[in-house]
């Protein structure tokens, strides 16, 4: 038995040593390399340089999360009106565009009011740990091959235990309320996302068998080679949409929105909250679900990859593929088709939620635990399987 | 000393003043629901303490385990029964604090003398990063793997516990008017596990309901 899961195990990492040499990718533009080069040809030590440039990516992403919430608000807007064959926010700014800034500020001018009789400690934090999480997951998002915070080799797993945070703080607002429908909010999306990210986390298992690496740049890069032919949507259809489903769970979008069940529940959790407070819910919810669609783009659709391989495009016009140009437009498709792959998923989420009604909590959890996670399991078993007989095509 | 160094330094420094104080607090706090919230800050401080040691898998593991499962599952419970009471005053409760103080007291200083008697092979052994995750799949299938299959057959036999406890016996027909009551809910009709089988074995179709009190 010991010298069989050895052999195994052998062969695992021989195949995970072929993939990272036989795979010929675009090297991609790095910044942060040009950027420290040209701190130091001013004069300044590596690790000065390496200092100023920590703090510019995050700044980026943090101003890209929230810009991308705008963006998602007015969307839903938008999308909720044409639905229901309305107009939807027309005068401020083309086309309402700047309707989210005012919904904004509307938030960060109210009267922030912490009721009489809650918990005002728990009643503050409670928020603060359902934003920082999301925000934070954003580390390990890619928009190219150097292009994110940081390629840290755990990448997916870190999102994966991040997210299980979030309902600590959910379960501390739905507490320190001091009301029983903040209580069944804050319950029920703990047990909502407890039971759903089990099957998330067999969906990602079996992409991560897939590509031999826990980081998300290596998972695109698995996906790289045949343009859109090697996404792994393709290959794990099923795992596809277990994941979303998932996400959708996790976000509490809207057959899921169990826990601010508006017939039932009043808001849920958020019932007490006012003000600023509410609106960080409002921002970790909208972050969550840009960054569930991020990640969906990256372990299904091929990332930052164009339909057709970039190599070859750049192949055919004689460039050579590391000129500075060539560098530039390739990145910026990269993060465009990033961006581009979300938003899509992002519509399909909004229209989702303005077309099918919400669930039951006994339909909700009857669908994670004795539907979605069999599924997920035997899903798990195929790609191993699938993965041993053909493993060109699955974890070459 | 360099940046780096000093930032890890500073790091190391709050990180073990947070699970220090944070589990002082778990334990001395008379509110448990603020007990169970700074556990679960007591978990992310080693979590913290895991990733300065370059085990980042471990680090996500144990925020995954831990704060994300065990400290949600202790919330959830201290919810569900969270009643407003005043517990019966227990005699002679200041001799019990004395006496458990002690005990600890004891222990921590059994503690200090293994931590400072021991000779530490310092600096350990090179951190493996990111390599890190093959090498505990390595050895969670070849060496260490009758105790991983062992603890997997334990939850398991903990799992089966937990179902067997929690089925309910419920109502199969409405009261009032006797006819079979399914709504589709979870309370659906099921056959008790825990019920007297001694009986009729057809006792369920006869009876109007089932006991409800095994």
């Amino acid at each position: 038995m010991v010298t069989v899961t050895a052999g195994l195990q052998a062969s695992l990492l021989a195949t995970t040593t072929a993939a990272t040499t036989a795979g010929v990718v675009a090297p991609g533009l790095d910044l942060e390399a040009s950027f420290t080069d040209l701190l130091q040809g001013l004069g300044l030590s590596p690790g000065a340089a390496h200092l100023l440039w920590l703090p510019l990516p995050m700044l980026l992403v943090l101003v890209a999360a929230v810009v991308g919430v705008l963006v998602n608000v007015w969307l839903e807007r938008k999308i909720s009106a044409a639905v229901q064959q309305r107009i939807g926010p027309e005068y401020a700014g083309a086309l309402g565009i700047l309707q989210p800034m005012a919904d904004g500020l509307k938030l960060l001018f109210k009267e922030d009011i912490i009721p009489a009789r809650a918990d005002g400690l728990l009643f503050t934090l409670g928020p603060v740990l359902v934003l920082v999480p999301v925000i934070l997951s954003w580390l390990v998002v890619p928009f190219g091959q150097h292009l994110l915070i940081s390629n840290v080799g755990v990448g997916i797993f870190l999102w994966i235990s991040l997210s299980s945070i979030q309902p600590i703080g959910l379960l501390m607002a739905g507490y320190a309320s001091n009301n029983k429908y903040s209580l069944l909010g804050g319950l029920r999306a703990a047990a909502q996302s407890i039971s759903y990210e089990i099957p998330l986390a067999l969906a990602v298992l079996a992409v991560v068998m897939m590509s031999n690496s826990l980081s998300t740049v290596d998972i695109v890069n698995q996906q790289t080679g045949a343009g859109i032919l090697s996404w792994n949507i393709w290959r794990q259809p099923v795992g596809f949409v277990i994941f979303w489903i998932c996400a959708l769970a996790e976000c509490e979008r809207l057959p899921f929105d169990l826990p601010e069940a508006e017939e039932e529940l009043v808001a849920g959790y958020q019932t007490e909250y006012s003000g600023m407070k509410f609106a960080l819910f409002y921002l970790g919810s909208y972050i969550n679900l840009v960054l569930s669609a991020l990640l969906v783009a990256v372990l299904y659709l091929g990332g930052w990859g164009f339909p057709l391989p970039v190599e070859w495009i750049v192949g055919l016009t004689g460039q050579p593929i590391d000129a500075p140009l060539v560098q530039v437009i390739t990145a910026t498709t990269g993060i465009v088709m990033t961006v581009l792959k979300a938003y899509l998923l992002v519509f399909f989420a909004i229209l989702l939620r303005w077309t099918v009604p919400r669930v039951r909590i006994d339909q909700l959890l009857d669908l994670g635990w004795k539907f979605l996670l069999p599924i997920a399991l035997v899903n798990l078993l195929v790609t191993a399987g699938l993965k041993l007989a053909f493993p060109a095509f699955f974890g070459g | 000393m360099t940046i780096a160094s000093s930032t890890q330094f500073i790091c190391f420094i709050a990180l073990s003043a947070a699970v220090a104080i944070g589990a002082l607090g778990v334990v001395l706090l008379p509110n448990i629901v603020y007990s169970a919230f700074l556990l679960g800050g007591v978990f992310l401080s080693v979590a913290g303490l895991y990733l300065l040691l370059n085990a980042s898998f471990v680090a996500a593991a144990q925020v995954l385990v831990y704060v994300g499962a065990v400290n949600v599952l202790i919330l959830f419970a201290i919810m569900l029964v969270n009643k407003k009471e005043n517990l019966a005053a227990i005699p002679g409760l200041a001799l019990r604090r004395v006496l458990s103080g002690a005990v600890c007291a004891g222990l921590f200083a059994l503690l200090l003398r293994v931590a400072f008697t021991t000779p530490w092979a310092t600096p350990g052994p090179e951190p493996l990063g990111d390599e890190a995750t093959i090498r505990i799949g390595e050895h969670l299938f070849s060496d260490y793997l009758l105790p991983f299959e062992l603890a997997s057959v334990l939850l398991l036999m903990a799992m089966i516990g937990a179902i067997v406890l929690a089925r309910r016996d419920v109502f199969t027909t409405d009261i009032a008017t006797g006819e079979p009551a399914d709504q589709g809910l979870i309370e659906k009709s099921r056959t008790p596990l825990l019920l007297d089988q001694t009986g009729p074995a057809n006792a369920g179709l006869q009876a109007p309901l089932l006991e409800t009190n095994p």
